[in-house]
């Protein structure tokens, strides 16, 4: 085949691209972590999950790195503040002998070391919920826990996560899931056995 | 910075309770991205696309053409892949026949399609709201059911 005579001026030429920001990223993040030969178990839209600890070093590698296309690795203080939070509240709730302090607030603030007023305005604000109602999610995820393992009965749940009836219990229970404890442990056994999740 | 977003996907085949469903997501304070689609076999394809970002919370509408949302339910349920998301059906049925059906069949939260916008926005806000904690503070998914 033969070529066809050039054309003498070269044109000038417009694209136009359209693209994606998240699979941009997305393909940025698997691209320089393969290249520094980090292994991974996930990408999120704006999480990494690495399979290994990495040093300090790496890290900042990676970080500079990513710089260049506009990436930056969070090292947030106010995340490390509400992660503690929540991790001494999932603990106290956690507690196998639940006994709640006396007064939450004081011993949420003590623990975390910043006052509670800031902690729960923090909160209130990273998370989109309340301390208080954080709480009583994760009081409620204990007692589904319960349910389902099927060792007590409900008044004994009751009474062992300090709630002042049974009544109290499946009022909060209702509230924050919308069923009954009776109709959620139906929901989850059923479910279980059609391996539906 | 929309990489940090809440990813949402909404399947309403009524473009009226699509706009209003946007109109209540834009008024909520999350950051989060909102992605529409007309029906179930619009949504499959969609998140059977290759490189697709999955959502961290999808809302299905029960009664859609060509593809209802239970099937969808049934569908994603069952694929491996997709099985983590978390799935809204909605309905306006609040028979409790209904309600444990959806469930039953792994969605995470029923709702009961109020009839006034104040209601649908602060019953969608709940929803994102808990479904967001599941996401970011470790609960177990399994557990994850409600009904509002």
């Amino acid at each position: 085949m033969r070529y066809k005579t050039f054309q003498s001026k070269r044109q000038e030429m417009k694209l136009h691209v359209k693209y994606d920001i998240q699979t941009a990223c997305k393909a940025i993040l698997k691209e320089q972590l393969e290249q520094a030969g980090l292994l991974y178990k996930a990408i999120n839209s704006s999480e990494v999950e690495l399979k290994n600890q990495i040093g300090a070093e790496e890290l900042a590698k990676l970080n500079a790195n990513l710089k260049t296309y506009g990436i930056e690795i969070l090292d947030d203080q106010k995340n490390d503040v509400i992660q503690k939070t929540k991790d001494v509240i999932i603990e106290m709730v956690n507690r196998e002998e639940y006994l709640p302090p006396i007064k939450i607030s004081a011993y949420i603030a003590d623990k975390v070391k910043y006052s509670y007023g800031y902690l729960a305005a923090l909160f209130s604000e990273v998370t989109f919920t309340s301390i208080e109602n954080f709480i009583i999610l994760q009081k409620i995820e204990r007692v589904k826990q319960m349910i389902l393992a099927g060792d007590l009965t409900l008044t004994e749940i009751a009474f062992k996560l300090h709630y002042s009836s049974v009544a109290h219990l499946s009022t909060q229970f209702k509230k924050t899931t919308g069923l009954t404890p009776t109709s959620f442990q139906s929901i989850i056994k059923k479910r279980r056995a059609n391996n539906i999740y | 910075m929309s990489l940090d977003a809440y990813q949402i996907l909404l399947a309403d085949d009524d473009e009226v309770d699509r706009l209003f469903f946007k109109d209540a997501i834009d008024e909520l304070k999350i950051n989060s991205v909102l992605t529409t689609l007309n029906d179930g076999v619009q949504l499959m394809n969609y998140l059977n696309q290759k490189d697709v970002i999955l959502p961290h919370l999808l809302f299905l509408d029960i009664n859609m053409p060509r593809k209802n949302g239970m099937k969808a339910l049934e569908e994603i349920r069952a694929d491996g892949r997709l099985k983590d998301l978390s799935i809204a059906i909605y309905s306006t049925s609040s028979a409790k026949r209904d309600i444990e059906d959806a469930l039953l069949k792994g969605a995470n939260i029923y709702i009961k399609k109020p009839g006034d916008f104040e209601q649908l926005k602060k019953i969608i806000s709940k929803a994102i709201k808990l479904s967001w904690q599941y996401h970011t503070s470790g609960l177990n998914k399994e557990n994850f059911i409600l009904s509002i």
